[in-house]
């Protein structure tokens, strides 16, 4: 006889829609936050796509903790002279089922684990999980805590314990951890009042932007965001972890230096700091995924490193939200049959398989690496920007140059060779396409 | 930790007239007497490449005039980048802190 059916560890947004769907199926669910509240301990940059909870929480738009939705979309690209920007705006995004919205992770996170706690889950704060109860078989049957007497048995432990997961690494389920797998994001929280946001980003009402950035971070492969929420702007950048030591650059230098890009200067110019934050995001995709089903034990959300940092699609809440859903369910599907094998918990694995969590992931395998490669990161903005640059510069008297002339020249001016434009591209065509 | 504690490329860095000092006290600690991250300066003694100094966000590692490194867990963001770019094995050992201690970012 266990304590608990379940035991989800973490409170975030996977560990909350974990116990979300497993107290619904009438489980016994525990949740477990060593913060002082769920969400305490996280931050993103600042975009979640929400959509995932259609079916979960009804209307959740109605009810939600966003700051703005985003309608507008801009993908940068810095030099440090220039900017490239492709900027898309739609009003579509900004009504019901929406698409991206900017949001506090305490709050966000906060409020679906109010959900859990409606569906039946006993949410406990403040404690620690500091290691796994196991059977002599190397069942996964419980866990430690900090408290005093305080292991709790289950018959199903969900770690969702985040991006450093030790309960998965316990485990066993990761092969090995490598520092080129992850990346570090570092934020600045800046206070402008609202009418200041909604006229510099040429936004009204509860509208906002989401502009992601490459270049911009120095010599460290990586990139930056920018994101509006009501009455603050998010800015930041995310930071290749084997470069940042190497170039001897730290990470607020780094934002210190996009902030004073004559293209992002006049947009954060006069933003008190309220907060500055740090987080390690793993970023490599499929290439890092652990295992993530064992007997007794399901993993889920960053734990899993279910993370897409494929350049244009930066997502992660998502991808977190989603696994906890269908770990709650294939650990209440495991209990009803009465096989906590990891063969039991296998539906786990097929719900994955089957949705864009591992969909997006092997079709996007090669995209992280490719975004963080050094082309992409040092050659190709320089050259793209030049191009840009000369395609709009009027030269008289000389007459205007061709395209293709153009291109032939600044590529050879990059040092870019052509046979690694060439499969580049494949790969991002391949990827992306 | 002291002003002088954070020494040599990491003070003053004044960007638009904020300390480092003032940035981290923009987040929340609850701080926790036990250290939940210990290092051990004698395996970072002939350690060249130091890059926790350079890549840990809240510049919690500081190299010594004799050649070790100190570190104070108490602004701790508990985000992992120090382990995970650490090469030497036992230099830091990496946990969390007590259950509702360490940081707590801000809810609206």
């Amino acid at each position: 006889m266990t304590d608990v059916d379940v035991i989800v560890v973490g409170g975030g947004p996977a560990g909350s829609c974990a116990a979300i769907t497993a107290a619904r199926a009438g489980l016994d669910v525990v949740l477990i936050e060593r913060g002082p509240f769920p969400g305490s301990k996280n931050m993103y940059g600042g975009v979640v796509y929400p959509r995932i909870l259609d079916g979960l929480i009804p209307n959740w738009w109605e009810e939600a903790p966003v700051q703005r939705w985003v309608t507008r979309r801009s993908t940068m690209l810095l030099t440090p002279t220039q900017a490239l920007t492709v900027d898309f705006r739609s009003q579509a995004w900004g009504a019901p089922p929406y698409n991206g919205a900017t949001a506090y992770r305490p709050d966000w996170d906060h409020w679906l684990a109010g959900h859990a706690e409606a569906a039946g889950a006993q949410l406990i704060t403040s404690t620690v999980v500091t290691g796994l109860l196991r059977a002599p078989s190397g069942a996964v049957t419980g866990v430690r805590t900090d408290r005093p007497d305080g292991d709790l048995t289950a018959k199903v432990v969900i770690a969702c314990d985040g991006v450093n997961s030790f309960l998965a690494k316990e485990a066993g389920l990761y092969e090995h951890t490598d520092a080129k797998h992850f990346t570090l994001g570092v934020k600045e929280t800046l206070a402008l009042p609202k009418e200041v946001i909604d006229e510099r980003f040429a936004v009204r009402d509860n509208h906002g932007v989401d502009i992601e950035i490459l270049g911009g971070t120095g010599g460290v492969n990586g990139g930056g965001f920018l994101y509006t929420n009501l009455e603050t702007l998010a800015i930041g950048v995310v930071l290749k972890l084997t470069k940042l030591g190497a170039q001897k650059a730290r990470p607020e230098e780094i934002i210190a230096g996009l902030k004073r890009h004559p293209a992002i200067a006049p947009l954060v110019q006069d933003g008190e700091l309220k907060e500055y934050s740090a987080h390690v995001i793993p970023e490599a995709g499929l290439t890092m995924m652990p295992k993530m089903i064992a007997d007794g034990l399901l993993v889920a959300g960053d734990a899993a490193a279910l993370c897409l940092a494929a350049g244009i699609w930066l997502e992660g809440v998502n991808f977190a939200m989603a696994s906890g859903m269908y770990a709650g369910e294939a650990a209440a599907e495991a209990v009803r049959a009465g096989d906590l094998t990891a063969v039991g918990l296998a539906g786990y694995q097929r719900r994955l398989s089957d949705t864009f969590v591992l969909k997006d992931h092997r079709r996007l395998k090669r995209a992280p690496e490719l975004v963080l490669s050094d082309r992409v990161q040092h050659l190709y903005p320089q050259m793209i920007a030049n191009v840009a640059e000369r395609m709009f510069r009027v030269d008289n008297p000389d007459p205007k140059p061709g395209l293709r002339r153009i291109l032939a020249q600044e590529r050879k001016r990059a040092g870019v060779r052509r046979r690694d434009l060439a499969r580049d591209g494949w790969i991002g065509f391949r990827s992306f396409g | 930790m002291s002003d002088t504690a954070r020494g040599g490329m990491l003070e003053p860095h004044a960007w638009g007239g904020l300390s480092f000092q003032e940035r981290m006290a923009t987040a929340e600690f609850r701080i926790h007497h036990t250290p939940h991250i210990v290092v051990d300066g004698r395996v970072c003694a002939d350690c060249s490449t130091r890059e926790c100094v350079v890549a840990c966000p809240a510049a919690l590692f500081v190299p010594t005039a004799e050649g070790g490194i100190v570190f104070n867990h108490e602004q701790c963001f508990e985000c992992g980048t120090c382990y995970l770019v650490c090469n030497r094995e036992g230099a830091i050992t990496w946990s969390y802190p007590e259950g509702g201690h360490g940081v707590v970012f801000r809810r609206t």
